[in-house]
């Protein structure tokens, strides 16, 4: 009776299951590579929160970085990051939607079209370091002398505009760019033709059907960029280097001077440049200072994008075409 | 229909709207949004010749190229010398390094969340790939030098003389007898660079796998190929050069990573000679230099030649994935 299962036709035989023992490991390997992402990131996550533990309290984030950041809190580069993302968006979210919109609902295809893609993809790729440098010769050398010469009362040469909040935010802009026109881009081409051709149907112009059919029905998954890019915007430390972000600066602890501490055209301090500075240039910095300052960078950006996912799931869910 | 006033009313009769009446310029201002991404390059490169053009016909190009004397602020009396070879090679051997480990995660990676993961595992998986790509390169440099850095030398520390100070020794691990000098080198970069290229490589490879059609699949699935089998024989052969040009992104991206190289390679000036050798790159030097300058001297033409360097590597490499995917298209239309 021992021979009556190899008398099953339907038995594997040794290649196959040769192979589906080799499938199985396979899988296994593969997985072994997902998990060698996500296991090693957990674990760095755990190891930074649990060192930056004892900093946890409203007042790490409310109060101003004393003695260089070796105490104190996290205000004054909260408040930069946050009008550095404010000025980016001024500059970047226009153009970049209304490039978007160009590519998308007005280019034809053909070679100014395929070197639109072609000049955004490169631009996507340039690194952050030479968006920097260029921030450097185009609006601190190049653009900053320009306005001073226009503003200044020369009785009071001291008014003059600095390399600041102003150039960083543009410098930024230039970099988000193409971000901004992929997301946009691929918002407004999810709306399906037939809404474009009924508009026009009715009469309406090219802009006309834009304004009040593809521009609302793209509003989700353009938003969905922007957050992406105040996400970028608030990470980067390269461009703003030598564009405007100082090592430190004190603004006042209370009162609205707190809240609006200064003008356009003064240097700034921003949470990645902090994390930076903190991190290289000053010695004897305590250890959990380092920590608490990378861990909120990271709970800023992680919160950031989860609005983003929770936003594109939410959307996911409500789309009816 | 009552008649509206005048001056609500425009030609034809029709409701007066503001943005009718813009719609040309409106169009205009489009088309000048559009080419903002032209403007945006070529502005990039002219600013940055602009500012570097004076130092071109001075500087020493051999040298810049082949000596790896990189001394910009000399002690007095001496000449400075721009031999950025050490940087260049340091540059391409992080990179080297990130990629060995990135590329083969990433396509394992790729094929596990296009082809095996189901459901919730694949959601989940995709979401974590995207957070790490989220996480700026400042805390990556964060990370290699407080935590991976720290590891490193712990686990290429040794007695002088014991085993594994010899083993480390004869496959060029270390290059001292008693391990590596420092937790940021040339291996902490390259894990930092892997892990920040990553998600590039992943999300890039998952878009052209699933640009395969399903009827490769089931063709395949039919003659009886198992699901690995149908990965390597059909999917990868199909979405070869979409895969290849995610590899290439992945690379340009490695080359011009900043922060997390200027904190965890150990920014030093010599070509390494082991594994867990300090390092430098073109992109840590511009930004850890830069300031030091003074406007309009050698020094500081000289880094935006490194500037020069950096845009043209980054650049090409983009346009040859870009070709490449192009060619994947016509084959496909074809």
């Amino acid at each position: 009776m021992n021979s009556a299962p190899a008398l099953n036709p339907f038995a594997a035989t040794e290649l196959e299951s040769q192979k589906g023992r080799r499938l199985v490991l396979t899988k296994w390997v593969m997985f072994g590579f997902c998990a060698l992402l996500v296991v090693p990131l957990v674990l760095i996550l755990v190891d930074i929160f649990v060192k930056a533990s004892p900093l946890f309290s409203w007042d790490y984030i409310w109060q101003n970085p004393v003695n260089k950041g070796k105490a104190g809190g996290l205000w004054a580069p909260l408040v930069g990051t946050f009008y550095l993302v404010i000025g980016s968006l001024l500059f970047v979210a226009p153009v970049g939607i209304l490039a978007a919109i160009y590519l998308n609902e007005y280019a034809k295809e053909g070679w100014l079209n395929r070197t639109i893609s072609v000049a955004v993809t490169s631009l996507a790729g340039v690194p952050s370091i030479v968006h920097a440098l260029f921030g450097l010769g185009a609006f601190v050398l190049g653009m900053l002398p320009a306005i001073n010469r226009l503003i200044v009362d020369p009785n009071h040469p001291e008014k003059k505009w600095e390399a600041g909040l102003l150039t960083a935010s543009l410098t930024i802009a230039v970099m988000n760019l193409p971000v901004i026109i992929t997301s946009a881009r691929e918002a407004l081409g999810a709306v399906p033709l037939a809404f474009r051709e009924a508009c026009w149907n009715l009469g309406a112009t090219r802009w006309q059907t834009i304004r009040t059919i593809v521009l609302p029905n793209s509003l989700s998954g353009i938003l969905t960029g922007i957050i992406l890019v105040v996400s970028r915007a608030a990470g980067e430390t390269a461009p703003i280097l030598f564009t405007g972000a100082t090592y430190f600066k004190f603004i006042a602890d209370s009162g609205w001077q707190k809240l609006f501490p200064y003008s356009i055209g003064e240097p700034f301090v921003a949470m990645s440049m902090h994390l930076h500075v903190i991190c290289t240039q000053i010695s004897k910095m305590p250890d959990v200072m380092k920590f608490g300052s990378a861990a909120a960078l990271i709970v800023l950006i992680l919160l950031i994008n989860s609005f983003a996912i929770a936003l594109r799931v939410w959307l996911r869910g409500r789309k009816r075409w | 229909m009552t008649p509206t006033t005048a001056s609500k009313t425009s030609r034809g009769g029709r409701k007066f709207n503001l943005f009718d009446v813009t719609e040309k310029p409106t169009e205009w201002l489009i088309r000048l949004c559009g080419w903002s991404s032209i403007i945006g390059l070529a502005a990039i490169f002219l600013f940055i010749f602009r500012e570097a053009a004076p130092m071109v016909p001075k500087l020493d190009w051999k040298t810049f190229f082949t000596s790896p004397r990189w001394i910009p602020n000399p002690a007095p009396g001496n000449e400075p010398s721009f031999g950025a070879f050490a940087l260049i090679v340091g540059t391409f051997t992080t990179t080297f390094i990130g990629l060995i480990i990135a590329v083969p995660v990433g396509l394992g990676a790729a094929v596990c969340i296009s082809e095996f993961a189901k459901g919730k595992v694949k959601e989940t998986l995709k979401i974590v790939i995207e957070l790490l790509a989220a996480i700026p390169s400042i805390v990556w440099g964060f990370i290699g030098l407080m935590v991976i850095g720290p590891i490193i030398s712990h686990v290429f520390s040794a007695e002088p003389g014991s085993a594994w100070s010899k083993v480390m020794l004869t496959l060029h691990l270390a290059s001292s007898e008693s391990g590596a000098s420092q937790g940021t080198n040339l291996l902490t970069g390259g894990i930092i660079l892997a892990l920040m290229s990553v998600p590039l490589i992943v999300s890039l490879s998952e878009d052209a796998l699933r640009a395969v059609p399903d009827s490769f699949r089931e063709a395949a699935l039919a003659l009886g190929a198992n699901p690995w089998e149908t990965v390597r024989r059909v999917l990868f052969p199909a979405a070869r050069n979409g895969l290849l040009a995610a590899c290439m992104l992945g690379l340009g991206r490695a080359i011009g990573e900043t922060m997390a190289v200027l904190l965890a390679t150990g920014h030093n000036n010599r070509i390494p000679q082991a594994l867990t050798d300090p390092v430098r790159t073109m992109t840590a030097t511009i930004a850890a230099e830069m300031g030091e300058t003074v406007h309009g001297d050698a020094h500081y033409r000289v880094l935006f030649i490194l500037g020069i360097v950096l845009f043209t590597i980054t650049c090409s490499i983009n346009l040859a994935s870009d070709l490449i995917v192009k060619g994947v298209k016509k084959a496909n239309q074809a």
